[in-house]
């Protein structure tokens, strides 16, 4: 066959259609907006009775609950198929990895299914959030002490 | 008997493809092709059956389409010699768990979505051997169990990329018969050789077969002596519309115009209104549009002689994730329309 | 005016994670799990504070949002604590986060089933 790996990567690349990316990004932008907006709405509304750093957790707990929700009857997979990282980079995003992925498992048992795969598209995110913390007090320690 | 030249069986006396069926989901009931299916499933999850996994479902929409085949043909279970079946899943779950229902001799296949031409092959060869009077060739796939093995939970929130191609819930069976029954006629088959051309996107499959199919094509074209404009029409697997465009690309330059070609994953979706991005794939996407479309075509007289290439991309998760390129196959059928007696 | 850069913010956080996904090869877990440790840096190097301050759910509720979060927890942790700090700060910051996400998760698993895309 006239054909090597070289050239077919840019007959390839050649052919790929382009994401729509002015479209893509304008509903990233509007829906994520629009999450945080609703979140800073209700910081706002927490913080009416409780101390700012209260008010952040309540407000994100909130936000996970809704996302969670969504999930159950598909409305966040739906509006995630136009939203891209509007939905994707918001923490409800994350809510809706775990959720989705513990509905998803449930055939396989609450242990074996549900247990073992409840963090499986967010668990990188918590290891790795987890590990840059430590290097960041690991560091801070000894800036500390030298400083 | 047959005649082997190069990779091709040539059958001179045609094995006859007696009976076929095609099931489809919803959203296949809903294409082009959904007038054509022999049963539209309205609930994919069979869930009023007590069916509670969409594995399940799959071995249950497989064994519908097997049952469909053999009333349309008139044989019971009892009297079929052998099946040849696959599916994605796993260790090919679903089929093994629909013969385990049907109780026929069983020959599980993995071609990823060339399976239904793999399948057709060898029951041919097997038919025209003498070894099995009635064979089956069966092959299914379910959107939801294939997206939940191979990519994220249904209920997770993504994007799609616009080379991505959609797997069907669909299903096909054909029952093969030696050369003398009526049907649709198999007049020679071509094993693909794997090709792999260093693709590593798992969301631009028709990319990674295309030079299997491309490859299977020039060596059935060598085998047979023929080109493009000898069939009625060179219908290819699930190449989708960016694996169809690098195939045109792709046999102009090895001398052949390709324009009399179709490809099952757009036959099966409307592209504009479905949805589906590249379009349609999987195992059940070829097997559905060649029972619900290529061959009534065949049988009703409005085509003489196809090709039929269905392509499968072979990597698994872990092959995937270990950073290896896709390397893709590609089996090539060629089809004739039943002749005096024989036609269908 | 705080409600507008909420908006802004939040929504440009988002676009830039649409760019990296049209634009570049990574996949949407490895932009996510950058997002985290990129808001732990920015957090860090002390550009991430005053952007909460400004922007409020803007920049708290991108994932940015969660790393920062974490890095505050850790500096807090380790100047209460010393070194141990180190380990129980980030964890214990997005205690309510994980652990809300895992109990509503279990409360959708219980309610919901896996749902066909038609």
């Amino acid at each position: 066959m006239k054909l090597d790996p070289q050239s077919y990567a840019r007959m390839v690349r050649r052919a790929a259609p382009p994401s729509a990316l002015g479209r893509d990004c304008a509903w990233a932008f509007a829906v994520g907006g629009c999450i945080c907006l609703l979140g800073e709405a209700m910081r706002r509304a927490y913080a009416l009775r409780f101390a700012p750093d209260l008010a952040g957790t309540l407000t994100s707990i909130t936000l996970i609950g809704l996302a969670a929700a969504a999930t159950v009857p598909g409305w966040y997979q739906k509006l995630a198929a136009r939203a891209g990282a509007g939905t994707l980079v918001p923490s409800t995003g994350f809510a809706n990895s775990v959720a989705s992925a513990a509905i998803e498992f449930k055939a396989e048992g609450w242990v074996t299914g549900v247990g073992a795969h409840i963090f499986q598209i967010a668990g990188p995110v918590i290891a790795y959030g987890t590990l840059a913390s430590w290097v960041w007090g690991l560091l801070y320690w000894a800036m500390s002490r030298g400083g | 008997m047959s005649i082997r030249r190069r990779d091709t069986l040539l059958f001179p006396d045609p094995p006859a493809i007696a009976a076929w069926a095609a099931v489809g989901g919803k959203k296949e009931g809903e294409g082009p092709l959904g007038a054509a299916l022999d049963e539209r499933l309205a609930d994919a999850s069979f869930a009023a059956e007590g069916c509670t996994s969409w594995e399940d479902a799959e071995s249950r929409l497989q064994q519908r389409c097997i049952r469909r085949c053999l009333r349309k043909a008139g044989v019971t279970a009892r009297q079929v010699e052998l099946a040849f079946a696959g599916d994605l899943q796993a260790q090919c779950t679903a089929s093994a768990y629909a013969m385990r229902a049907m109780g026929v001799p069983f020959a599980g296949l993995y071609g990823a979505c060339s399976t239904m031409a793999e399948a057709l092959a060898l029951a041919a060869a097997f038919a025209a051997a003498g070894y099995s009077e009635r064979t089956l060739a069966v092959t299914s796939s379910h959107f939801c169990a294939a997206e939940r093995q191979f990519r994220t939970p249904l209920n997770y929130g993504g994007k799609r990329t616009p080379t991505a191609q959609w797997t069907a819930t669909a299903a096909g069976a054909c029952l093969v018969r030696p050369a003398g029954a009526p049907g649709v006629g198999v007049a020679s088959v071509t094993f693909g050789r794997v090709q792999d051309y260093a693709v590593r996107d798992i969301n631009n499959m028709g990319a990674a077969m295309m030079p299997a199919a491309a490859g299977t094509l020039l060596a059935c074209f060598g085998a047979l002596r023929a080109a493009p404009q000898d069939f009625d029409a060179v219908i290819t697997g699930d190449l989708g519309a960016v694996g169809s465009e690098l195939l045109y690309a792709q046999l102009r330059k090895e001398g052949f115009s390709l324009d009399n070609h179709l490809d099952c994953g757009c036959l099966l979706y409307d592209r504009d209104e479905q949805h589906v991005k590249a379009g349609g794939s999987g195992a059940g996407c070829s097997a559905a549009a060649l029972c619900a479309y290529i061959l009534p075509q065949l049988a009703a007289g409005r085509w003489r002689r196809v090709l039929f290439v269905a392509t499968g991309a072979l990597m698994s998760q872990a092959t995937f994730l270990q950073g290896q390129s896709i390397p893709g196959i590609a089996h090539a059928v060629e089809l004739i329309a039943p002749t005096g007696e024989g036609r269908a | 005016m705080n409600y507008l850069w909420a908006f802004l913010v939040g929504g440009a956080l988002c676009l830039a994670g649409q760019l990296l996904i049209d634009l570049t090869p990574l996949t949407p877990a490895r932009i996510l799990t950058g997002y985290v440790a990129a808001g732990v840096v920015l957090s860090a190097v002390g550009l991430y504070g005053p952007l909460a301050d400004w922007a409020g759910a803007g920049a708290s509720v991108p994932l940015l949002g969660f790393g920062h979060l974490l890095a505050k927890g850790v500096q807090q942790a380790v100047d209460e604590q010393g070194l141990v700090g180190a380990f129980t700060g980030g964890l214990t910051a997005a205690a309510g986060g994980v652990a809300a996400s895992l109990v509503f998760a279990i409360l959708a698993a219980l309610l919901g089933r896996s749902k066909d895309q038609n």
